[in-house]
This record gives structure tokens, C-alpha cells and sequence, in this order.
């Protein structure tokens, strides 16, 4: 399970700082996660784990810190800097358009085209192509309206989304904060088969047997701070509380 | 990379969640077996029964305003035999023509969740451009027009970076632009001027028809476009490796097309004039209409902006978040609004013969309520261009019918008034009936 030492990480973020006016929310945090793994970043309400979630995604630019992917130094300014380089977030509010369908909301914003009209046939067939490779079964129909379809399926159709534009890193935030456990386990299963094609996947989340279900390294951030970067095989529920609340350090090196 | 894939169902899935388990891949794949569906699988009778538990589920359509229109077409026959004359149905179709292509616009503006309540007299003050720039500066028809177009997108561009761009809701902008447009025409026109159309290309769309053979042809277009688009379908999804629904639909489809069209124009050919002089053809009104609605239910259906409007109006965070220009989509809507509303106003002008500074005031509430009427939902993201023209179909029955029976005309105002609320219900429960899915987990 080791990283072998010469793996480049697909994202390695280091003395990354960001601030609303007076308010230092993320206070030079280091983040690194590798192809293939599901790295968990957890902390408490307000440790800032949205915030630096954002900044990956391109939609609230860092102030200052350095962003390395695959090694080279990038910069991420805008949703569209993140999404050339591969870095996909399927988000807490899940953002999908419960007017159209799974095709439709799949393929938002790159839709195939030829000959200036919408390719449907095509679409469609990626569509059901990417939910089989996930094993996803709950799905009947891929032009069944999204508003038709269970939080747990909503959730998938976000994930294969993000699959379906070949992402070389997924962010999931909260994945599984509003489901029920049947569901939970699917879209666990999920992340976990998506990690295995050998995309790097960072989850949050505040539910620590899920973090211990799916994660390869856990992050914890307390208070704008990284205060623990752990393999999940050598810590225990108890020690990740601690760092959660600051009750405990952590005594490796934290990146 | 290879990818293990695990095969566990979501059933085993229950039984096994010891919560300490750590998710693991297992190799065994099965892989084949799943297929996922695209609803275009199964028989023509799968395919009907696909449908109507859509519309059970809430996804209904236009098909309480074609009910609405049958109701109504049969009640006013019945009460007065003159509704069902060739030459009340002619009527009918003049009278529809501008509500429907105003009804159109706004359809635009409405699948993103927003309003424009100056189309109207965007279209009245698009019309005064026109008949001032012909009469009194005489200009070419044809320059004249295309001013008076670049004038309505102009209001269209203007209404959008207020909305889009600055923030400004849509209600207050265009009810500002309403009464600011108001006095623009009063500006050009003068206090009760009354400018006469004198361009007879102009006044023969609404009151003139074409010879009974250009009225078949048109038939054969639209039958063979219909059946041409289908077929264009088809191959490129059997390109694309996909399944195609049963042809017979699309023969069916055709079919229903040819026929009620064909009903149409037979009918508009029979003489239906009351004095010696013969009137037959299918007004110019209804072939330019069809055009327009072609045009812009390919742009909707078919093309990238048009994916891209029915996204923002489902949900515009998610639509930013996939890429999308956001700003640039609305913009674009209420230029559409705009220029379809100049359309209806020569439309407007065409029929009345002239223009003067009130025109188009009253018609873009009863364009809201045909668009509501015909099914398209108020919330946005929801509706077709041909929503609109049903609903507009339903409003202009109600005033050829009432205006039949002779009625006063606050009857009319009052009958309208209520099956817009109806329209509206129907298209509140019925969301939240398609929402329902929300609750199921
Ligand atoms: N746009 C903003 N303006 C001002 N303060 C903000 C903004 N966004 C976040 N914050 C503040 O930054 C801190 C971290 O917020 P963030 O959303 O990153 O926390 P989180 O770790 O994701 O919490 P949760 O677990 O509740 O989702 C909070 O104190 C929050 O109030
Ligand atoms: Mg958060």
C-alpha cells in the first residue's frame, strides 16, 4: 500500500494560504494525493477543507502557495484552468440540472457535436458506457430525468460525470452526507472503483467509518492547518478524532 | 492501468456493511450482463406505455392545453355554428398569429427562469420604426425592416446585461423598459399619431393567401422536412451504435402530421368567402409561422445554446459550474425574446394595417398566459416553442369564441384571466409531482 518513493503525486499543494478580509481560513496547508488512491481530507465544521477544496477547483483562487500537478507548477484561476488539467469536483450541493436527463447532465458543457447539431446517439452511448464501467445498477434508463432519480443516484451521475471527462484527479465533497447506508455503500463502492482505474480521488467527509471504509491516506485539517497526514492502515478512529479536535499531534511529518 | 471492477450488488451491498470492512475490489466480473437502457428500447407498445407513465409522473406537456383547445373548439361549435366556418378558422388563424409568435419570444426568456414584460411594446415601438422610416423618411421596406430589428435586439441586448450582467431582476428591468418603451413610441409617433402600413408586402402576410398549390406544396415540405429530420435521427444514432425507437413511430408521427395538416390546408383552399369574390389559400401568416417555429425549436433541441438555455434554467450554479457562459446564454435569451417580439409586432401592424403609439401594450400578458397555458413552466427550464403556439391556439379560441356569442368583453378578460391561474396550478403541481423523485431515497 506504500507510495513507492519516486511516485509524482498528481496534486501537491504546499504553504497554500487564503484569507476573507481579516479572516485566515486556510493558513499554509500542504495536500498531496497520488494516482490510484483516495486520499480523505477531514477536519471539523469550519477547518477550512471547503475552502481548499475551491481553490483546486479553480473557483476561489488561492492567495498564495505553490500548486504542483504531476510534479510541474500550475496555476488555478478560474473552474476552467482546473478542468483542462483533469482536477473534477463533484460537490456537497451536487449541482446537477434536475430538468434534463443523466445524457444531458453528463455531458454539460462539452456536449459531442457534429455538423453543429448535438450528437445524441453518441452521448448516450458514452453515457451508458461510463455507468457500466463504474457497475453502476440502479441506473434503469440514461435519459431518465434526474429529477426522477434518489439522492444516491444523483450522486453517481455526479461521479460518472466527472469519470466521463477522463479526470486525472476527483474531489468528492461529502459524497455521502445525505444518504441513507445502502446508498452509502454504493457510492463508497464507487469512489473506490474509481480510484482503482488509477485516478487520484480526494474525498471529504465527517464520517469516519467511511473514511476508514475507503481511504488509502487520511489529512486532517484543523483550524486552516494541516495538522496530519496519515496512511489509513497505520492510525486508528481515535487518533484522527484527536487531530480532528486538536487534542492530539500528530509526530510524523506532515507532508 | 487495469480496472478491477467489483460486481457486488447493492443487495449484498446490505448485508455486508460490518462497518469496519474496508471496501475492497474483487475480480470476479460479470460486466456484460448490466445493460442500461436508453428509453428508446421496446416495442411501439412499450413506447406508449413509457409515455403515459411520464405523463402520470407529472411530465404532461401541452396535453392539458390540447384538451383545453378540443373542449373549447367543441363547446363554441355548439353554441354557435358559425365558429366552424372555413372563414372563422381563417379568422382564427390571423387572430393567433401575433399572440403566438409574442407567445414564442417569451418562451425563450422563460425557460431561464426570467421575464420580459416590454415585449410587447418592444414589438410596438419595432413596428413604429418600420412605418415611420417608410413613411415619412421613405425608406426601402426591406432597410426598414432590418433597422427595425436591429432596434428590438438592441432592447433585447439592453434587457439581458441589465439582468445578466449587472443583476437587476428581469421583472424590474423590462416593467421599467415597459413604461420607458411607452414613451419612446409616444416620442416617435406623437400623441395619437397613426402611422398607415403602405408596404403591401407587408399587410398581405395577414391579409392576403397563397394560390391552393403553393398551400399543398408547403404540405409536401413539411412532411417530407418532418419525415427527413427523423430519418437524419435515426441514422446517426445507428452510426452512434445505439438502439432507434420502432420506425413505425416515426410513421405514425408523419403520419399525424400529414393528416392534420392536410385537414388544414384542404379546408383554408375551399372558397370561404361571403361575397362574390372568391378567398381561399392558406394565409401567408401560417407558412412564415411555421419557418419561425422550425428554426427555433432546432436551436433549442438541437444545438449547443439550446442544451445550454434549458441548463440555466434548471439550474444556473450547476450550469456555471459545467463551463458554461452563464452571462452570455442570458444575454442571448433575451435577444431571441426580442427579436421574435419584432416579428409579432409587424405581424400586429400587418394585420391592424396600421401603427400607432399603443401598440402592442396589451398583448404581453395574454403572451405569458398563452406560453403558461401551453406548458411551459413558469420555474424555467421546462417547454417547447410549440407549447407556446398551443396555448396561444387556447387564448385566441377563447376570444374568437366569446367575441362569437357577442359577450361583453370583460367576460373575455375574466375567462382568459382563469385559465392562465389554471395553467399555472397545473404547472406548480405538476413539478412538484416530477419532484417527487426527490424524496425517494
Ligand atoms: N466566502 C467566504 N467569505 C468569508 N468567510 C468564508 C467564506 N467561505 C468560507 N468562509 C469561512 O472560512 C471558514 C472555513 O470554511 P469552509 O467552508 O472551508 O469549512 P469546511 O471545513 O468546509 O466546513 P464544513 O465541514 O462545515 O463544510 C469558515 O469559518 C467560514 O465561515
Ligand atoms: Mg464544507
Amino acid at each position: 500500500m506504500a507510495i513507492p518513493a519516486d511516485q509524482v503525486p498528481v496534486i501537491e499543494l504546499s504553504g497554500v494560504t487564503k484569507s476573507f478580509g481579516p479572516v485566515d481560513v486556510l493558513k499554509g496547508v500542504s495536500l498531496t494525493a497520488y494516482a490510484g488512491k483516495v486520499t480523505a481530507l477531514v477536519g471539523d465544521n469550519g477547518a477550512g477543507k471547503s475552502t481548499l477544496i475551491k481553490g483546486l477547483a479553480g473557483v476561489q483562487p488561492y492567495d498564495n502557495g505553490v500548486v504542483k500537478f504531476n510534479g510541474e507548477v500550475v496555476t488555478l484561476h478560474s473552474p476552467r484552468d482546473a478542468s483542462s488539467l483533469g482536477i473534477e469536483v463533484v460537490y456537497q450541493d451536487l449541482a446537477l440540472c434536475e430538468n434534463l436527463d443523466i445524457v444531458q447532465n453528463m455531458f454539460l458543457g462539452r456536449e459531442e457535436m457534429g455538423l453543429g447539431t448535438l450528437e445524441e446517439g453518441v452521448m448516450e452511448r458514452e453515457a451508458a458506457e461510463t455507468l457500466q464501467s463504474l457497475s453502476v445498477r440502479t441506473v434503469k434508463s440514461v435519459r431518465q430525468k434526474v429529477s426522477s432519480l434518489s439522492g444516491g443516484q444523483r450522486q453517481t451521475v455526479a461521479i460518472a460525470r466527472s469519470v466521463l471527462k477522463k479526470a486525472k484527479l476527483v474531489i468528492l465533497d461529502e459524497p455521502t452526507a445525505a444518504l441513507g447506508v445502502a446508498q452509502t455503500e454504493q457510492v463508497l463502492h464507487l469512489v473506490r472503483r474509481l480510484a482503482d482505474s488509477g485516478v487520484a480521488v480526494i474525498i471529504i467527509s465527517h464520517n469516519l467509518v467511511d473514511v476508514f471504509q475507503v481511504a488509502d491516506y487520511i489529512s486532517v485539517l484543523y483550524l486552516g492547518q494541516m495538522v496530519a497526514n496519515v496512511e489509513t492502515a497505520d492510525t486508528n478512529n481515535s487518533d484522527i478524532i484527536g487531530y480532528i479536535t486538536g487534542s492530539k499531534t500528530f509526530e510524523g511529518a506532515t507532508a | 492501468m487495469t480496472t478491477p471492477i467489483d460486481t457486488s450488488s447493492p443487495a449484498e451491498a446490505d448485508k455486508a456493511p460490518n462497518s469496519a470492512s474496508r471496501i475492497t475490489t474483487t475480480a470476479t466480473s460479470n460486466l456484460a450482463v448490466t445493460i442500461i437502457g436508453t428509453g428508446q428500447e421496446g416495442s411501439v407498445r412499450d413506447q406508449f406505455a413509457g409515455y403515459f407513465s411520464r405523463v402520470r409522473g407529472g411530465d404532461m406537456g401541452a396535453l392539458p392545453a390540447l384538451g383545453g383547445f378540443l373542449v373549447l373548439s367543441i363547446l363554441f361549435a355548439n353554441l354557435n355554428p358559425y365558429f366552424l366556418t372555413t372563414l372563422n378558422m381563417a379568422n382564427l388563424f390571423q387572430q393567433a398569429g401575433t399572440l403566438m409568435m409574442l407567445s414564442m419570444a417569451l418562451v425563450f426568456v422563460i425557460l431561464i427562469a426570467e421575464i420580459d414584460l416590454s415585449a410587447g411594446v418592444t414589438s410596438g415601438v419595432a413596428a413604429g420604426v418600420f412605418v415611420l422610416l417608410v413613411n415619412t423618411y421613405k425608406f426601402e421596406w426591406v432597410a426598414a425592416l432590418v433597422i427595425s430589428f436591429v432596434v428590438g435586439v438592441s432592447i433585447g441586448s439592453l434587457i439581458g446585461f441589465f439582468v445578466a450582467k449587472i443583476g437587476v431582476p428581469s421583472f424590474v428591468v423590462t416593467l421599467g423598459l415597459f413604461l420607458g418603451l411607452q414613451g419612446l413610441q409616444l416620442v416617435l409617433l406623437g400623441e395619437g399619431g397613426l402611422y398607415r402600413v403602405e408596404t403591401p408586402q407587408i399587410l398581405s402576410i395577414m391579409n392576403d393567401s397563397m394560390e391552393p398549390w403553393a398551400g399543398w406544396l408547403m404540405l409536401v415540405i413539411v412532411v417530407v422536412v418532418a419525415f427527413g429530420m427523423g430519418m437524419w435521427d435515426r441514422v446517426r444514432r445507428t452510426k452512434a451504435g445505439v438502439t432507434n425507437r420502432p420506425m413505425a413511430l416515426l410513421w405514425i408521427r408523419v403520419g399525424a402530421i400529414a393528416v392534420g395538416l392536410g385537414v388544414v390546408v384542404y379546408l383554408l383552399n375551399l372558397n370561404r368567402s361571403v361575397s362574390v369574390k372568391a378567398i381561399m389559400g392558406v394565409p401567408y401568416v401560417i407558412p412564415i409561422s411555421l419557418v419561425i417555429l422550425f428554426i427555433g425549436t432546432f436551436i433549442l433541441d438541437r444545438t449547443r445554446f439550446g442544451r445550454h438555455l434549458y441548463a440555466v434554467g434548471g439550474n444556473p450554479e450547476a450550469a456555471r459550474r459545467a463551463g458554461i457562459k452563464v452571462t452570455q446564454v442570458r444575454i442571448l435569451a433575451f435577444m431571441a425574446c426580442s427579436f421574435l417580439a419584432v416579428v409579432s409586432g409587424i405581424f400586429d401592424a400587418s394585420r391592424i394595417g396600421s401603427v400607432d403609439s399603443g401598440s402592442g401594450k396589451t398583448l404581453v400578458l395574454s403572451g405569458v398566459a398563452a406560453a403558461v397555458v401551453g406548458g411551459v413552466s413558469l420555474f424555467g427550464g421546462r417547454g417547447r416553442l410549440s407549447n407556446a403556439v398551443i396555448g396561444a391556439f387556447v387564448i385566441a379560441v377563447i376570444d374568437n369564441g366569446l367575441g362569437l356569442l357577442g359577450l361583453p368583453s370583460g367576460v373575455n378578460y375574466l375567462v382568459t384571466g382563469g385559465v392562465l391561474v389554471l395553467a399555472a396550478t397545473v404547472d406548480a403541481i405538476s413539478r412538484k409531482r416530477a419532484g417527487g423523485g426527490q424524496l425517494r431515497t
